[in-house]
């Protein structure tokens, strides 16, 4: 929940649409917020998985760490190469950064801490990667010392389960 | 020259027909391609025409539109059923995620076993009377206007009927405690498209049963 402009507000995607509307992060029209939403929901549903993860038996955890890496390497890194390749510009969307491409460079970044070599494939993201991480503030956020929180640990999921009763 | 939009899905409800809705609400004509072997679904995939290689997909305005909440707010936003206005949209915007989370309950009920059913069916009327409907009657009772936001139809609106006629199709009895909100299915049932869309030989889609998912597995080489 965040408390933003009093209003409190839910729901991840709706938090993060009007972040993005209120900050000129979501495109100049309904065409570009378009393939933003497209964008982000691929990087969401890949997030997803990685979001999950932590609550897994030891077990499953295997598995599913061989099923994020090949999810990301031959479904969705595959189709944000692409959409570098085509335009050739150095952000997602309208030549300028948007959602699109912080959530994306987000979705990378995590993936990588499960296999580090997982974008050895992908030239085009790579330099993206490189390119979106020295942006100030990102550049910023991603030192030690921000509010940038680290891969969930046992004490975290054990602090999850007990607030919300997940067991 | 101005085209229908055309969707391709099975020919069923899956994630495709919040989508059926919407346009069907805004007045808006479409076609739709069922998928209906795995060598249709490869064709698609072998065009490019899936981003992510999933449906549901829309052609829509000259785009190849993927992965369902960015469709309908496309819609949303093309055939003013959004809020100009960020912070309504805001609203609409939780409003909706509100009750897509009750809807993916209903979803992926036929592809439990009977007795995981059980236990969904269970969880589905729990979570309508106590976490999602309480909220939006709430929201109607709270400024006694006659939609959830801006006192206009909009997105959460058809979102929100969807998801009341879909539950009530597994718990009938669900809005019994919900006086606003039978006044709320009266009233929007009531609406010229929307009224329209619930007469027998719509596109609405039926109720998914186990053919269907079995299906669906068959094209997608689940087992």
């Amino acid at each position: 929940m965040v408390e933003i402009d009093g209003m409190k507000m839910v729901q991840t995607r709706a938090i993060l649409s009007y972040i993005a509307g209120k900050h000129n992060l979501y495109g100049k029209d309904l065409k570009e917020r378009a393939l933003i939403d497209m964008y982000v929901g691929g990087t969401d549903d890949l997030m997803g998985f990685i979001m999950r993860f932590p609550f897994l038996s030891a077990e499953d955890k295997e598995k599913e760490c061989a099923h994020i890496i090949q999810k990301a390497t031959s479904r969705y890194f595959p189709a944000y190469e692409k959409v570098l390749k085509d335009h050739g510009q150095a952000f997602l969307v309208g030549n300028r950064l948007s959602w699109a491409d912080v959530h994306l460079l987000e979705a990378i970044l995590m993936v990588e801490e499960k296999s580090s070599d997982v974008l050895s494939e992908f030239p085009r993201l790579q330099a993206f990667k490189a390119n979106i991480s020295s942006i100030p503030a990102i550049k910023k956020f991603l030192e030690p010392g921000s509010q940038r929180k680290p891969v969930p640990d046992d004490k975290y999921v054990e602090t999850v389960r007990k607030v919300l009763w997940m067991y | 020259m101005s085209e229908k939009p055309k969707l391709h899905y099975f020919n069923g409800r899956g994630r495709m027909e919040s989508i059926r809705w919407l346009l069907a609400a805004a007045g808006v004509e479409f076609e739709e391609e069922f998928l209906e072997s795995r060598e249709q679904y490869e064709m698609l995939l072998q065009d490019g025409a899936l981003l992510f290689q999933q449906v549901p997909m829309v052609e829509i305005d000259g785009m190849k539109m993927v992965q369902t909440r960015a469709i309908l707010s496309y819609i949303a936003g093309k055939y003013n059923l959004y809020e100009k206005d960020l912070k309504e949209r805001a609203w609409i915007d939780m409003y909706v995620e509100g009750v897509r989370d009750l809807m993916d309950l209903i979803r992926v009920h036929h592809k439990l076993s009977p007795q995981e059913q059980q236990k969904n069916l269970a969880l589905i009327g729990e979570k309508a009377a106590t976490r999602y409907f309480p909220v939006y009657e709430k929201i109607l009772k709270d400024h006694k206007d006659d939609f959830l936001v801006g006192n206009q139809l909009t997105w959460a609106d058809v979102q929100l009927i969807e998801a009341i006629l879909t539950v009530e199709e597994k718990v009938p009895t669900i809005l019994s405690e919900f006086p606003l909100l039978q006044a709320f299915k009266a009233r929007v049932s009531s609406i010229a498209t929307i009224k329209k869309f619930l007469q027998p030989g719509s596109q609405r889609k039926l109720p998914t049963d186990e053919k269907a998912v079995a299906f669906t597995n068959r094209i997608f080489n689940r087992r």
